[in-house]
């Protein structure tokens, strides 16, 4: 049996187009440390930052780290590719099962490359690979497409499973890749990546096992870190409300974007609050292998769908993001509406928060007349689930011009029909924090354009003085951190329990010391790689706009300072460059 | 003798702790298949997630299948114990056992719940008991 504790990384790498596979083994563990590291890397070798985003030969990466399935909650994995969204590099991260299935498979990392002839999907496991001709599954729904693979690939409870839905298929630029059912890589486009190589599904199939270090670091490091985990209060929040407790807290904060972002706060927040969802539509939980917190909230809608009492139940995974992009984004206030569209978002193998954030976009146009419903198809109104529920139909099948735009991102429908001052776009359509200057230009220029590359959200929830080249250091050194995190792969929820000493106690358990002594610089290192990456394949943060909704809005601080949040965009783009330079 | 039952499984979030913690302490490895207790779901993870682990039979069927004595009944209570030094791989055990608890890892080594407890504390929802067999019955959920 292979030992899994190496210095180098063991890389899968498949040919769609050849229908071959080869392992390379890469050295640099103590440099790229593995998942964003690792990713990045194996983009730099593979990619070409030159060329179109589905150019066959673009690589679709899923790199997992050095402590994945070792330690509690090192249960993430990264996907690196080059996104449909804005044709750069781009990193998309997910849970499930997918790290624990890699790190069974005895794979660091499984490249992609190539198109396949045909539709297909892609099978993998510690000894095998197979790509099966699967042209009946395309057009397949995200749900259908689950089941059937159920019943064609091996290994069940012991595998992960990615496909796309509809979204996938059409090249939608925020189409994701379902993850076990209930998780995604949602943002930027992966999924599009995968329709554009004619690859339906990948099944990871985790059947190898490895021994363990002997002596007793390991162990106790284990059981410390799983005590901090269960036994304190350090991730309560992530299983008893779950992320979804933040609607109300954000609402009352005048945080939480209302109806594109009219509005800050709602006196309806009660009927989307995360205390309404567990209350009165909360059916379990579910966890990610290898994860005790078990976050996953899913949520519980039943609907009659014919005389007689004849009813039907739909399980849907709920969160924060998904509530306030398809619920106070659109004007809802009623949960098990939303529920009912994350469903169909679900269904199509849309990104939730771009999807919701988009069509919040095209009710204010349609409202102020800039569309028609001869473009949109449906009666988009806010707070009217039901025309919400055809346009996710219409925009997973890419039904019409508008659709197809709309698809492309919110800025390009923008572009074509006007509206551009209130797309809700940050650099891809936002994330749920309308908390201030130093969120909207954090994400709105940062490498994921995400509310996870740094604590921006929870800076802004604070008072603080506006000093501009502070909170700019404050972004570059927390970006830096959490590139040793998200490179181990740990989850972002646990960054208060992997603090730097005890991701450093873990390495050494496993006889890592080298990794364990290079962490600092390697996260820098790391971040630097994704800023070269990024900026190679066209990226220009001096060119990228905080539209100007962003600057018409008040939150608890009161208005927005417009002048300071250019001043705070200009000295942050500049850093950037200096990060990525080569 | 102390059994291991899968007693409140409709709890079960789908983490594999438990599996973890087995092949971790038991074991000595790092995985989650090569364990004494296995969980995949029922049909797809929207439908909740199956133990799979030794019911500790009385007699045995997988002790009576061992050709070699790697497998011998525990004094009482059903179940096995095992002497991995006997085992000859030949995975006779497996196949004998009616509710698929045994694995077979790439070496034809097999790996069977010895009932020691060890990955109940594991269990973030308590869904694993280990206590005298008469006493464990998979009962109804008592709300708290």
């Amino acid at each position: 049996m292979s030992n899994v504790i190496r210095d180098f990384f063991r890389v899968q790498i498949v040919d769609l187009a050849a229908r071959k596979t080869r392992v390379e083994n890469i050295p640099g563990r103590a440099q790229w440390l593995g998942g964003s590291g690792l990713a990045a890397l194996l983009f730099e070798r593979h990619g070409d930052p030159g060329a179109a985003w589905d150019d066959p030969g673009q690589p679709l990466i899923f790199a997992i780290g050095t402590l994945t399935g070792f330690f509690p909650l090192m249960s993430k994995t990264v996907c690196g590719f080059l996104s449909p969204y804005h044709g750069q590099y781009a990193e998309s991260h997910a849970g499930g099962r997918s790290a624990l299935a890699l790190r069974f498979a005895d794979l660091d990392a499984l490249v992609i490359i190539g198109r396949a002839a045909r539709p297909c999907v892609l099978s993998v496991g510690s000894r095998h690979m197979e790509i099966r001709d699967a042209p009946f599954l395309w057009g397949k729904d995200v749900f259908t497409t689950g089941k059937m693979l159920r019943h064609m690939l091996p290994g069940s409870g012991h595998r992960s499973i990615l496909r796309i839905g509809p979204a996938g298929e059409n090249g939608s630029a925020y189409a994701c890749i379902n993850v076990d059912t209930y998780r995604h890589f949602g943002r930027l486009g992966a999924g599009a990546v995968m329709g554009a190589k004619n690859l339906k599904a990948v099944a990871v199939l985790g059947d190898a096992s490895f021994p363990l270090p002997a002596g007793k670091d390991y162990a106790n490091a284990f059981k410390e870190i799983h005590g901090l985990v269960t036994e304190t209060s350090m991730m309560s929040k992530y299983h008893d409300l779950g992320t979804a407790g933040n609607v109300a807290a954000l609402n009352e904060l005048k945080s939480l974007p209302w109806r594109n972002l009219q509005a800050t706060t709602d006196a309806g927040i009660d009927g989307i609050s995360g205390e309404k969802f567990a209350d009165d539509m909360l059916l379990r939980n579910a966890a990610c292998s290898g994860c005790p917190v078990g976050c996953i909230h899913i949520g519980y809608l039943r609907e009659k769908f014919m005389a007689d009492h004849r009813f039907l139940y739909r399980q849907v995974a709920y969160d924060y993001e998904p509530i306030f992009s398809l619920g106070s984004m659109l004007g809802l206030t009623d949960g098990a509406k939303v529920l009912g569209l994350m469903d169909a978002v679900e269904r199509e193998g849309l990104d939730c928060m771009s999807a919701g954030v988009a069509l919040a976009w095209a009710t204010e146009a349609m409202e102020k007349g800039l569309v028609t419903p001869e473009q949109t198809l449906a009666d988009l109104r806010f707070g009217s689930a039901e025309g919400y529920a055809v346009a996710i139909r219409h925009l997973g099948a890419g039904a019409n011009e508008f659709y197809r735009l709309l698809a492309s991102g919110t800025l390009k429908a923008a572009g074509r029909y006007g509206g551009e001052d209130f797309a809700c776009v940050l650099g891809q359509e936002m994330a749920g924090y309308a908390t201030g200057e130093t969120f909207f230009v954090s994400e709105a220029l940062s490498f994921r354009h995400s509310h996870l590359d740094s604590g921006a959200y929870s800076a802004d929830q604070k008072p603080q003085d506006k000093d501009a080249a502070k909170v700019v250091a404050s972004f570059v050194k927390d970006e830096a951190s959490r590139c040793v995190l998200t490179s181990m792969v740990g989850c972002l929820f646990a960054r208060g329990v992997y603090t730097p000493e005890r991701l450093a106690q873990a390495l050494n358990s496993l006889g890592y010391a080298d990794v364990a002594g290079n962490l600092g610089q390697a996260g820098e290192g790391v971040q630097r790689l994704r800023w070269r990456l990024r900026l190679r394949s066209g990226y220009d943060p001096e060119h990228a706009r905080i539209p100007k909704r962003y600057s018409e809005i008040a939150t608890w601080k009161g208005p927005i300072d417009a002048d300071y949040m250019e001043e705070l965009r200009r000295a942050y783009a500049a850093r950037i460059l200096e990060l990525g330079a080569e | 003798m102390k059994t291991l039952i899968a007693a409140r499984m409709e709890r079960c979030i789908g983490c594999q702790s438990c599996s973890l913690a087995c092949a971790r302490l038991v074991h000595g490895r790092l995985s989650w298949h090569t364990a004494g207790i296995r969980i995949g779901s029922s049909g797809g993870i929207s439908t909740g997630f199956e133990a799979r682990v030794c019911l500790a039979c009385d007699p045995p069927p997988c002790a009576a299948a061992c050709p070699t004595g790697a497998l011998t009944p525990r004094k009482s209570d059903g179940g096995v114990k095992q002497d991995k030094k006997l085992c000859i791989r030949c995975g006779a055990c497996a196949e004998a056992c009616p509710v698929g608890a045994i694995v077979r890892d790439e070496t034809g080594a097999p790996y069977v719940c010895i009932h020691c407890g060890r990955c109940v504390p594991f269990c973030p929802h308590d869904c694993l008991e280990l206590g005298e067999k008469d006493g464990l019955r998979p009962g109804q959920e008592v709300a708290e």
